[in-house]
């Protein structure tokens, strides 16, 4: 595919007086590497809320694989190839883990037009993204039988059985141990090598130079670097917003 | 695991079986009274439970969906003569409409709105019908019973057996929506709303499925009350009595599964009509009321889930 | 029939009206808007007070008032006990939505049925050398009865309001409000003080319940009316801001005024219900709620 898979043109988000986010221009190549970091409270949480459709932004526009998805509800950028896992995982936790990944095969997947797949194939396809991630031995377990890194592997998990071209990797690591860090990135990277372009947003750093291709810092709202890794770092700018803190 | 269609022919002979059994065996018109009572609220329960136990909603305006059923009766009943499952079938329009607007309304809200919406909804509903004369207003209206029922047997038995196989229906739906894709996503939406909606859950569809169904079975249940009491009027229609035991029985019986509204509605239905008998029609709503507080404090899986966990408990 | 006495009456009656309803509605305010503890059985509570009125106006002669403001700290313990129990089953467990709603909805039910066993269906009035009066301004009709709860109600607000802003509890409870985890981080105890706070929210039923038997003669089952207006109210306020609420109570209070008067007053209910269905439908709500 030619062109950006995600395209965005001067988004901004308002809470009443609050500017969350302003004037915010990013696009994503198919199969990117990008690292999104900045400041707590920068509005990276936010702006991944506005284009996953959690939250309707206020201005700018939004094209994701050559449609314009403002106003879509969150379900329909989902079936649409628009995945995002949660910072704070949110697993359904009256269902086990084969269960949690079925809903979304069943309703993103099977929802599609063209495919659908049978009962059993779903099944196969659950036990295939646990192994994936190394969590098929809990398939039948419930989600609070989870440690914290499993947790957050399965929300990978949950995110990527919609078969995403993209998918946005909230804050993942945060509070894990290195190795666990570790665990996590491979996941990472293993997905991106099956052709999902990965949007990084992070707070440690080694993880995020590690894998990042091209490196967005946001500050307060705004967009103060978009290049490569290295370039992003030493700008002025960059070094004011953290080294200032 | 028995499949749907297995279980709908199996709960179809099951209800056969019982109709037959109690129509033969009971002669006290009081039994049926009774049982139409009960079988009424199993009805109200488990259509609760679809939208409540199911997807996490809680409906606090059973009232108004099961009055706007008995009173579309009424309206048909002095418009033209139609048999009561027909009357029936239009209450249940009529209720599955009002759940739909409710919901087109209210459930973007977080659960906890559209709680106070719905009981915000059944009271305009009930002022509305309080202060429409054609069918009596405050004051009520009289409705009198057909002399013959279309089958053997006295009207009230006719209603029982009408009640009966709405019943039937209710349960077989609500375990058919269990099991079914469309469940799961009602199960997902309970458990986490936002992940659902990631997850490519339409959850305002699914919602406004969920609303519009609950709302039309209860309708359905509140269609045959004209005939039943002969005297409808709205305060004892739109009575808050009909919220709190469609709350209380699925959380006392258990919200889960199917079972649970049916335990809880016989529990609680036999309790009532026990106390009404024996001490006063006030006290027994008063247990109602203790029981859930009780149940929602210390058993919030109702009493299948305590089952559920002795008997897991034992197998290791 | 259209006149503008009636009218005017009617509004000033509404803002009376609207006064008293801030009273009922503080304490949701508080355990709604800023504690986000859902007790719909608030009005339970003001039935409660209004009844605690009566048996002492009845048999002892006191004050209304008098009784609702010395009863306060009954209600006081009452409410800190609920919130015990609402902590214990729910909150700890973080299951808060459908189990601690149906909690409170039970509590209002076994609430309104226990008080009907006790002093049965009729109503109950209050006596006070107020009730009956009337101030007269040229047409203008101020009955005292109403204007007197007004003026408390004002009070009662204005006395929440200092407390809530210059004690160190109240903007412990603010705090609260905005952000558990920065009151954990200062080492005060976040459930502490939500007990006191719910605690502070009951004890103002004692007060509305009072003023309540004032304005009007009460039976158990009035409280049902006061669910819908409460909410409709707190939220039409902007859930946790004093004054917008008591703008919400003014605005609800004149509309009933006016349909109660000129439409009839069966009509009145639907009001402050209506108003919470459309301010609900058109709040500004993405999916992830407030």
């Amino acid at each position: 595919m030619v062109g950006p898979i995600l395209e965005v043109t001067g988004l901004g988000k308002r809470f009443g007086g609050f500017v969350a986010l302003q004037n915010i221009n990013v696009s994503v190549a198919p199969g990117e590497r990008l690292g999104l970091i900045g400041p707590n409270g920068s509005g990276k949480s936010t702006l991944v809320n506005c284009l996953s459709g959690a939250l309707h932004h206020d201005s700018g526009g939004i094209v994701f694989n050559g449609r314009r998805i403002d106003g879509m509800p969150a379900y329909q950028r989902t079936r649409l190839g628009l995945a995002r896992s949660f910072q704070l995982p949110k697993p359904f936790r009256s269902l086990n883990l084969l269960d949690n990944l079925r809903i979304p095969l069943l309703y993103t997947v099977n929802a599609r037009h063209g495919a659908h797949l049978s009962g059993a194939e779903i099944d196969e396809r659950c036990r295939a993204l646990l192994a994936d991630v190394g969590l098929i031995d809990k398939a039948r377990r419930l989600p609070r039988d989870l440690t914290q890194v499993e947790m957050r592997k399965l929300e990978l998990a949950r995110a990527v059985a919609s078969d995403p071209r993209l998918l946005f990797a909230d804050e993942t690591m945060a509070g894990l141990s290195p190795s666990e860090v570790e665990e996590i990135l491979l996941v990472l990277f293993r997905l991106n090598e099956g052709g999902i372009a990965i949007v990084l947003i992070e707070h440690i750093m080694r993880a995020v130079m590690r894998f990042s291709t091209r490196l967005v810092v946001l500050v307060a709202g705004q967009k103060i670097a978009d290049g490569t890794p290295q370039q992003a770092i030493k700008s002025p700018e960059v070094e004011r917003a953290y080294l200032g803190e | 695991m028995m499949s749907t269609v297995k279980f709908w022919i199996a709960s179809f002979v099951v209800s056969i079986a019982f109709l037959v059994l109690t129509r033969w065996l009971i002669t006290n018109e009081y039994y049926f009274f009774a049982g139409y009572q009960v079988l009424q609220f199993i009805v109200l329960a488990t259509a609760w439970n679809i939208l409540g136990g199911y997807t996490g909603y809680t409906n606090f305006g059973t009232g108004a969906f099961f009055a706007v059923g008995a009173y579309s009766a009424v309206v048909l009943h002095k418009l033209t003569s139609l048999p009561v499952p027909v009357m029936m079938l239009v209450g249940g329009i009529m209720s599955g409409i009002i759940g739909f607007g409710m919901g087109y309304l209210t459930l973007r809200l977080k659960g906890v709105f559209f709680a106070i919406a719905t009981l915000a909804l059944a009271i305009v509903a009930q002022t509305l019908i309080v202060n429409w004369d054609y069918v009596g207003g405050s004051r009520g209206i009289y409705v009198i019973r057909p002399q013959h029922a279309p089958i053997s047997g006295s009207y009230i038995q006719y209603l029982y057996s009408l009640m009966l196989a709405l019943t039937w229906v209710s349960v077989a739906v609500a375990r058919t929506i269990e099991r079914s894709t469309l469940g799961l996503g009602f199960n997902a939406i309970r458990d986490d709303e936002l992940a659902a909606e990631a997850g490519g859950v339409p959850t305002l569809r699914l919602k406004l499925i969920a609303t519009t169904l609950s709302g039309a079975l209860m309708g359905m249940s509140g269609a045959p009350l004209p005939y039943y009491v002969t005297y409808l009027d709205p305060a004892s229609s739109f009575n808050l009595s009909y919220a709190v035991n469609s709350v209380a029985m699925p959380m006392i019986g258990g919200m889960t599964s199917w079972i649970g509204p049916i335990v809880g509605a016989v529990l609680l239905g036999t309790i009532q009509q026990l106390a009404t008998v024996t001490i006063s029609s006030a006290l027994n709503l008063l247990i109602v009321g203790v029981l859930l507080i009780l149940f929602v404090v210390i058993a919030p899986n109702g009493v299948v889930g305590l089952m559920q966990s002795r008997w897991r408990a034992r197998i290791r | 029939m259209f006149s503008l006495d009636l009218a005017v009456n009617a509004i000033v009656a509404g803002l009376l009206l609207g006064g008293f309803y801030a009273a009922v509605t503080i304490g949701v305010t508080i355990s709604f808007g800023m504690l986000d503890i859902v007790n719909i059985a608030h009005p339970a509570f003001i039935m409660l007070g209004s009844f605690v009125a009566y048996i002492v106006n009845s048999n002892f002669g006191l004050d209304p008032i008098l009784i609702g403001v010395v009863m306060a700290p009954l209600f006081f313990l009452v409410g800190m006990g609920v919130y015990q129990v609402y902590y214990y089953a729910f909150e700890r467990r973080g299951e808060e939505s459908i189990q601690g709603l149906a909690f409170f909805f039970g509590l209002l039910f076994v609430g309104e049925v226990a008080l009907i066993l006790v002093f049965g269906v009729d109503y109950r009035f209050v006596e006070a050398p107020y009730i009956g009066p009337s101030l007269h301004f040229g047409f203008v009709d101020l009955p005292l009865r109403m204007l007197i709860p007004f003026l408390a109600s004002l009070l009662m607000l204005a006395v929440l309001q200092v407390f809530l802003g210059r004690t160190f509890i109240g903007r412990a409870i603010l705090a609260v409000s905005q952000d558990r985890l920065a009151l954990q981080l200062m080492a005060a105890n976040p459930s502490r003080v939500k007990q006191i706070a719910f605690g502070i929210s009951i004890a103002t039923a004692s007060v509305a319940g009072a003023l309540l038997i004032i304005i009007q003669p009460v039976e158990p089952s009035i409280g049902r009316d006061y669910i819908g207006r409460i909410f409709a109210i707190c939220v039409l306020g902007g859930m946790t801001s004093f004054p917008g609420m008591l703008a919400g109570a003014l605005l609800i209070g004149i509309v009933e005024s006016i349909t109660a008067t000129f439409y009839g007053p069966s009509w009145a209910p639907a009001v402050a219900f209506g108003f919470l269905l459309l301010t609900l439908a058109w709040r500004p709500a993405g999916i992830l709620g407030r």
